[in-house]
């Protein structure tokens, strides 16, 4: 009697082991699953499109005439974003880490933090009312004076909703993500090296570049992928702000004839899509999903490699931060 | 649960309670219906028809964008007027709009392009096989082309100066060619800023349709609801785009529902030898005089717009969005709900209520009686 | 004068003639990076002046207490879209923390070789997938399963689920490796059950940065357009059902205020800048509260 009980409590033991195991594997395995049901459901939907030779938006002849002024226009407005946002961001981190007070600079490191919380609809809106009526002058004045140098060519929109503005609005988004990646290893430079530094008579700007930079580098590059990521993926700030020509390919920065991109182009078109054109825009999502997987991707790996001295605590540093910023795609 | 934990959860749970306390589940202006809201018009009281019964049911219903705004004042006054019926028109398109009708996911259509006649003949999933399909012009909207040259409000321009202007041929507003046209007005020397719509349009095609009908040579461009991708110029999203943009932007042109057009520099078109304004009659007669299609049944009233007539007085940049239904439904209830809604759209109240919201031109002479003979039909 | 002093001591002492260039680096370089510093702080000044200024207008009663059933032009509110916004984001967190929590339970106490590897790759990964991704995702299952063209407000939740969950994974994976050992061990020794330990243990000591990740996961999708916009839809009246019709959220209906606006623009503009002030405050005060709640528990150890 005494031995089944205890055998029955064992068993239980053991089922309950069993269960509670199976119900977090399956959790595990549900949230991987989720993401190939991503791309499965994506192929599925739109294989019509990608076999297509008519009947795409656009008129295109097959998807990837549909899909290469698209992707131009994404890696062009998010390499725009990602050039203006880098030295911003890097600035921002050093001032927090190294020039601020710790107690202001805990401070305006939330403040900044901000900036990534703020839904991207509203970035859209402020753009569109009051960053680009704002632009539209100096665009004006660029491009008459600074006209010969061809990204600056062209007529000059009168109303700045050009791909410069739209990069614009795509910079303040990232460099929220940036900073926090850059403050978190920065901060992980090793004391020792710092104040050695410092002691064989190094300024600070010099104990930045010899100890600092170097130690915090793949953290920064993780930073800026996962940035660009971030930067190719924005849907509405862009198809708020952006005057777009979806068909074109062009390099010009001041114009109001700009290329879309893929996101953008996906928003505005999809709810009076029909048929084959609903197959497109999906077809063009998973081209999209394709490549900030791989650029994310990247961005893990470089986070990931052991560098120069291994810091064991490198990725989970980087981790932490993106999940303390990481308030938006 | 530990202290803290309990802690962290009372941070949770407090605002959210607080909130939600404040909202109310129902909003004020939505009047319940009678019964609970019921979800389909199968649902609908089908009793025998001695007495009227109040109406109730959904009707859901989708198609053309341009005329969302005429739908929002259409649906607001007729919800109001019968509180258990709920209407929902999605602004899909026209093409989405067609197909769904067709496969009988919307009770009724918008579309700024009626069914092909062979289209016209065919089944329709929500109709009763054999029956004629219903097309009628519930939204006749004329197109203006506006401008922003500060104090000058008009302007006389004929269909090939359009072309050019949104061509980027003419760059600046003192060219000869506008000159030429307009004596009487002094022309700044300001830089040309033609608008357009970057989504899909009605408009668009209606606008572009016009150019290339009455100035080939100079719009030799294909004929789309997408603006052609070789020109130029300032896109925007959607009608208010290019009203903002062309307000607030010296220089700029753009093309635009009539009735959002109010405050700006306006075209007036050359029609015949004369300069021809917009005004919601110069346009009802563009579309009275315009000859209807044939071949087709005599439920489906579909115009064949005159881009070219000559009549003076007329303004034949007219936009007519086509409301398609079934003269006979499957489903009774349904019937019965298109038929009243159907007919409120087409009464001269329906037609004043969406000049009032959208600026629409509303349905005049031989024309409206023959739609709301077809509507009345409904079943 | 002054020309032959300065040949004279770069001549005798070249030392200090370097270190003040050094130095005039040093003070450059720190004069540029706050500038720079400052310079990012300019657009969040004025977003947020700007949307306060502007929102402000129409934060009334009626905001809070109508819908846009049966309004033209002026007046009306977006209570129905609050009520959508609470109810898709609340039936995305109702799927996404127990899965969340769960997957990170396991790659913590369960996960190792190569599946808890890959399964930490993808999470990874997952962060980064653009939101208007997972709304075709979840458009094109539903597409399938419904039929083109259903809108519903969980078909939302989903595309949202798939934002969320690897926010909510990564958090409370932090969370729970910071469970000091002690306890575990403490638990094991007096031979209770692993499950029972990660039950009574480990999740209750976690509790509090658990539920700081997974406001921030909130945080994260409450604000989300564009899946929203492909698969919830917008409608003017409430909709209390999220398996059933369209739904408007606050995103969208900003977005479509702004879109399209009727004749008289000011209502419209009014309405969403009122709205996107309500999305900022909810944001902001929800990851001010997930900050101190994390600082806390933080500051506890």
């Amino acid at each position: 009697m005494f031995m089944t009980n205890q055998n029955n409590a064992k068993r239980s033991r053991v089922f309950f082991e069993a269960s509670a195991r199976f119900v977090v594997l399956g959790a595990g395995v549900l949230v991987m699953g989720g993401l190939f049901g991503v791309a499965l459901f994506l192929v599925l939907q739109g294989w019509p499109a990608i076999t297509a030779t008519s009947g795409l938006p656009r008129n295109a002849a097959n998807l990837w005439e549909l899909a290469a002024p698209l992707a131009f226009g994404s890696v062009w407005a998010a390499t725009i974003a990602l050039i203006l946002a880098i030295p911003v961001a890097l600035s921002c981190a050093l001032a927090l880490t190294e020039y601020l007070p710790k107690q202001l600079s805990t401070t305006l490191g939330a403040v900044i933090d901000v900036l990534a919380a703020i839904p991207s609809v509203v970035y859209g809106l402020w753009g569109i009312m009051v960053l680009a009526p704002m632009l539209a002058g100096p665009y004006g004045w660029m491009g008459q004076n600074l006209g010969w140098i061809p990204l600056f060519a062209g007529e000059p929109s009168a109303t700045g909703r050009t791909i410069l503005t739209a990069g614009l609005v795509l910079a303040v988004m990232i460099m929220p993500i940036m900073t926090a990646i850059s403050r978190e290893v920065f901060a992980q430079a090793p004391k020792e090296l710092r104040e050695a530094s410092i002691a064989l008579g190094a300024t600070k700007w010099e104990m930045i570049r010899m100890v600092v930079l170097p130690y915090g580098r793949s953290g920064m590059i993780s930073g800026a992928m996962l940035a660009l990521g971030r930067a190719l993926g924005e849907t509405m700030a862009v198809a708020m702000v952006l005057s777009a020509v979806p068909g074109l390919i062009s390099f010009e920065l001041l114009t109001s004839s700009n290329p879309n991109t893929v996101a953008a182009f996906i928003a505005q078109n999809f709810p009076e899509a029909h048929g084959l054109e609903v197959s497109a825009l999906i077809a063009l999502g998973l081209a999209l999903f394709v490549i900030t997987f791989v650029v994310n991707g990247i961005a893990r790996k470089i986070s990931n490699q052991p560098s120069d001295d291994a810091k064991p605590g490198l990725l989970a540093r980087v981790k932490n931060a993106f999940v303390a910023t990481g308030v938006r795609a | 649960m530990n202290r803290k934990s309990l802690k962290a959860a009372r941070l949770l749970v407090l605002p959210t309670v607080v909130m939600l306390g404040a909202l109310s589940a129902c909003a004020t202006n939505e009047t319940p219906p009678p019964v609970a809201p019921p979800t389909s018009a199968s649902q609908a009281p089908t009793q025998t028809v001695d007495t009227p019964p109040a109406l109730s049911g959904t009707l859901n219903a989708g198609g053309a964008s341009s005329m969302t705004a005429a739908q929002e004042a259409w649906r607001a006054d007729f919800q109001n007027a019968n509180s258990g019926v709920t209407i929902n028109y999605d602004p899909t398109g026209s093409g989405t709009g067609r197909t769904n009708f067709s496969e009988g996911g919307y009770v009724f259509a918008g579309t700024d392009a009626a069914f092909s006649v062979e289209d016209a003949s065919g089944d329709f999933a929500g109709c009763v096989a054999g029956t004629s399909l219903v097309e009628i012009p519930a939204y006749i909207s004329p197109i203006a082309v506006a401008f922003n040259l500060g104090e000058i409000k008009a302007l006389n321009l004929d269909a090939a100066t359009i072309s050019e202007l949104f061509a980027g041929v003419i760059t600046n507003w003192n060219d000869p060619k506008i000159a030429a046209q307009n004596p009487d007005v002094t022309l700044p020397d300001q830089k040309v800023t033609p608008v357009h719509r970057a989504d899909k349009s009605g408009t668009t095609q209606n606008f572009t349709d016009y150019l290339s009908k009455v100035a080939p040579a100079a719009w030799p461009y294909e004929v789309e609801e997408t603006w052609p991708e070789a020109l130029k110029g300032e896109a925007v999203e959607k009608t208010q785009g290019v009203r903002e943009a062309v307000s607030s932007t010296l220089g700029a042109v753009g093309y635009l529902d009539a009735s959002q057009a109010k405050e700006l520099g306006q075209v007036a078109i050359k029609v015949g030898d004369d300069y021809v304004a917009y005004s919601p009659q110069a346009a009802a007669l563009a579309v009275e005089k315009s000859p209807a299609a044939t071949g087709r049944a005599a439920t489906d009233i579909v115009i064949n717009l005159d881009r070219t007539l000559a009549e003076p007085g007329a303004y034949p940049m007219v936009l007519i969005s086509y409301l398609a239904a079934c003269s006979q439904y499957s489903n009774s209830a349904d019937g019965a709900l298109v038929n009243a809604y159907l007919s409120y759209v087409v009464s001269p109240e329906g037609q004043n209520a969406a000049a009032a919201n959208a600026g629409s031109a509303p349905l005049s002479g031989s024309l409206a009686t023959q739609v709301a003979q077809v509507v009345s039909a409904i079943k | 004068m002054g020309m032959i002093d300065f040949q004279e001591k770069s001549d005798l002492v070249s030392m200090p003639k370097v270190k003040t260039s050094r130095k005039v680096t040093d003070r450059v370089v720190k004069v540029v990076i706050i500038a720079f510093f400052g310079l990012a702080l300019l657009p969040l000044i004025s977003l947020l002046t700007t949307v306060i200024t502007r929102g402000v207008g129409r934060f009334d009663p009626t905001f809070f207490s109508s819908s846009m059933r049966g309004v033209v032009g002026a007046g009306g509110g977006a209570v129905h879209a609050i009520w959508g916004t609470l109810l898709i984001t609340g039936t995305a967190l109702i799927i996404s923390a127990p899965i969340g929590i769960a997957a990170a339970v396991y790659l913590v106490e369960y996960g190792r070789g190569k599946l808890a590897k890959l399964l930490t790759f993808l999470v990874d990964v997952m962060t980064g997938i653009p939101s208007i991704v997972a709304g075709l995702f979840a458009y094109a299952v539903f597409s399938i399963i419904l039929g083109p063209g259903t809108r519903s407000g969980v078909a939302g939740s989903i595309a949202l689920s798939l934002l969320m969950i690897p926010v909510v994974i990564r958090s409370s994976e932090e969370m729970l490796r910071l469970v000091p050992g002690e306890q575990r061990e403490a638990a094991i020794a007096l031979g209770s059950p692993k499950y029972r330990s990660i039950w009574r243990v480990i999740l209750p000591a976690a509790a509090p940065g658990i539920v700081s990740g997974v406001m921030l996961g909130i945080c994260r999708i409450i604000g989300e357009t564009a899946p929203l916009l492909l698969v919830a839809g917008f409608t003017d009246s409430m909709n209390l059902n999220v398996f059933d019709g369209r739904m408007a959220t606050l995103p969208v209906f900003i977005y479509s205020q702004w879109q399209n606006k009727g004749t008289d623009s000011v209502a419209y503009e009014g309405r969403a800048w009122s709205a996107a002030l309500m999305l900022i405050g909810i944001v902001l005060i929800m990851n001010i509260a997930a900050k101190l709640i994390a600082a806390r528990t933080q500051k506890v150890r």
